[in-house]
């Protein structure tokens, strides 16, 4: 890439005068995709989990079809669905392929978003190659406008390439903790390989050969790789720098490190034996040092193998396999219905990436060219209380979980999500004694300013007491521009440090 | 000469498709393993098959009652080193 094409992925209206921020990846949340080519935004526009413009648009669902597994992570326990890519301890109705066929059509059916059906386990897909591929090929043929997508542990990989692209899949997540096997053992005690038990450092080493093998299959293959990364505290942490480094140079489009959730409750290896979660800012600290290399995934909620709705929403239990049995269904009209909101929904993000793409006002300058200049004011971490199409729209005292937003002159940039109920449902006094408004104000630690449609007086309080700035001013507008909006004014109300002080310098 | 699950099973499933003898089956509340056909794999792998990709400790059990894969053969961790690691890990 040279360095003109660069500077083009600068979203303009926030770039510093001297165009340009350095990093290929800055901006603000609409400019996450810039990086890619226009076939690969083509394919990805209407993904939920992997465009973060497409989340607040669309919904996806998981189909549970895939209860067996052929390798052991210790951050898992088998009584539970996979915990790769969903949440750990849950358990799914594990459907058959031919239910699972039927649960989609009704979704779809209801829910115009719905975009895109990912098979996640609750094992691993590739494990149960009959039953993931026959609900493929019968999705494909009843409802052709739905994007499918797998994700998997990468074992059985390589030898399901094939298949895959017969089936049009255009989306397939790896998950990927290592590239060396000694950190593997510490991840995976074993893997059934070769009709056999395979245990530590030779089981780590053959998994992250057919990881590495299958990834550069896919890619050959021209179907796109998101790699999932699991992030554990003294185990992987510094080492995903170095996996974002070759899965990106291998042709992995997008790069999601997760937090390691491990609950002792949950009764997994790591969650039994005290193995700790990430902080927030260690999440963040490494989500950042990867960003130089790699396009990463902020958005994601780590969801059920059985989730139903947009991000963040799980509309499941509309869905159970009695109520769907039980439903009567125009599956034309549906599909009309879904074409038609697409159009719409494709026309309003089109309509927002085309300003974030707006010409800059004064030439650009390549990157050496630029004189050095300070930036002004400092990075400010905002909430947002959103229930979707990516506006500030959501009461404060509903929201089960914030948006975080990191605001800085180079833009906005979405760098989380918090959920202020625990996993335990959110009953008002959960575990401690707690309460919730407690909960909230320790889930939204580093922000500064909370942006909802609504808000109570007592939270309200309770907030400013904890010095977290309520702000209701920007309800129903769209969430990055408000977040900017509210960042010039902190700004400009030399509340930011560094007003004034921005000359350049030569 | 056969295999038994037994109520420590989890459901995954990951056994039934791997027997080469057909013997496992779902039932409720949990897997089957149909001991007249099977024969440990005799002739067929060197490791019986379920009791290779089971994941649980203790839910495969031989013709003697005992466990396939007794604890800490599945974490690696034998139950007299369980301590030890877990200070380890829990001070990472
Ligand atoms: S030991 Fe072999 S033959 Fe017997 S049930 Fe297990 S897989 Fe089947
Ligand atoms: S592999 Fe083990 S846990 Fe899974 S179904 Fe078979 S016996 Fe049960």
């Amino acid at each position: 890439m040279s360095l003109q094409t660069t500077e083009q992925t600068v979203s303009p209206a926030f770039a510093p005068a001297g165009g340009g921020c350095g990093a290929g990846s800055c901006g603000s949340t609409a400019s996450q995709m810039n990086g890619l080519s226009d076939e690969v935004r083509a394919k990805v526009q209407d993904h939920p989990c992997y465009s973060e413009d497409a989340h607040h648009y669309f919904a996806r669902m998981h189909a549970a079809v895939a209860p067996a597994c052929n390798i052991q992570c210790n951050y898992c326990n088998r009584k539970y669905d996979c915990a790769n890519e969903s949440r750990p301890g849950v358990v799914s109705e594990v459907l058959t392929p031919e239910q699972a066929v039927k649960k989609t059509l009704a979704v779809a059916a209801h829910i115009p978003q719905m975009s895109v059906l990912g098979i996640a386990g609750p094992g691993d897909p590739l494990a149960n190659p009959q039953r993931t591929f026959a609900t493929f090929r019968q999705l494909a043929e009843k409802a052709p406008d739905i994007k499918l997508c797998v994700s998997t542990n990468g074992l059985a990989l390589p030898e399901c390439v094939d298949e895959l692209a017969r089936h049009n899949i255009e989306h397939v997540t790896i998950t990927i903790n290592c590239v060396d096997p000694d950190i593997g053992a510490k991840i995976y005690p074993w893997i059934f390989w070769k009709n056999q038990r395979v245990r530590g450092r030779e089981a780590a080493a053959i998994l992250i050969e057919q990881q590495q093998k299958g990834l550069e299959m896919l890619v050959a293959r021209g179907i796109l790789v998101k790699v999932n990364s699991v992030m554990i505290p003294g185990v992987n942490d510094e080492h995903l720098k170095e996996v974002s480094r070759i899965v990106k140079a291998k042709g992995a489009f997008l790069h999601n490190v997760m937090p390691l959730i491990a609950e002792p409750e949950h009764g997994t290896f790591f969650g039994l034996m005290g193995q700790r979660s990430p902080t927030a800012d260690e999440l963040k600290a490494l989500q950042d040092a990867c960003e130089g290399n790699m396009n990463m995934m902020r958005h994601c909620r780590q969801c059920r193998a059985d989730a139903v709705g947009m991000l963040g929403e799980d509309r499941g239990a509309e869905f159970t396999m009695e109520k769907v049995e039980a439903m009567e269904i125009d599956h034309e009209a549906a599909l009309a219905r879904r074409q038609a909101f697409r159009e719409k929904a494709n026309a309003e993000l089109e309509a927002k990436r085309a300003r974030a793409h707006a010409p800059a006002p004064t030439t650009q300058v390549v990157t050496f060219h630029r004189p050095a200049r300070k930036p002004q004011g400092r990075p400010v971490l905002m909430a947002v209380a959103t229930k979707g199409s990516g506006v500030v729209n959501e009461h404060f005292g509903y929201a089960r979980e914030f948006l975080v937003y990191e605001a800085t002159e180079a833009g906005v940039k979405l760098i989380g999500h918090r959920k202020t109920d625990k996993y335990c449902g959110g009953s008002e006094t959960c575990g401690d004694g707690e309460s919730r408004i407690d909960r909230i104000i320790r889930a939204l630690e580093g922000c500064e300013v909370v942006l909802c449609s609504r808000i109570g007086i007592e939270p309200w309080g309770a907030l400013e007491a904890a010095g977290i700035c309520p702000n209701v001013e920007h309800a129903m507008e769209p969430v990055e521009e408000a977040v900017m909006a509210v960042w010039r004014s902190l700004l400009e109300a030399g509340k930011l440090g560094g007003v004034g002080q921005g000359e350049r310098r030569a | 000469m056969a295999l038994e699950i037994i109520d420590s099973c989890v459901n995954c499933s990951a056994c039934e498709p791997l027997c080469p003898s057909k013997a496992i089956f779902a039932a409720k509340p949990h897997y089957l393993i149909d001991a007249d056909k099977c024969n440990e794999c005799a002739g067929e792998f060197d490791d019986p098959q379920c009791a290779s990709i089971c994941p649980v400790e203790g839910a495969i059990l031989n013709s003697a009652g005992e466990e396939m894969n007794p604890p800490g053969s599945l974490t690696g961790i034998p139950p007299e080193r369980w301590a030890a690691v877990q200070a380890e890990i829990s001070a990472r």
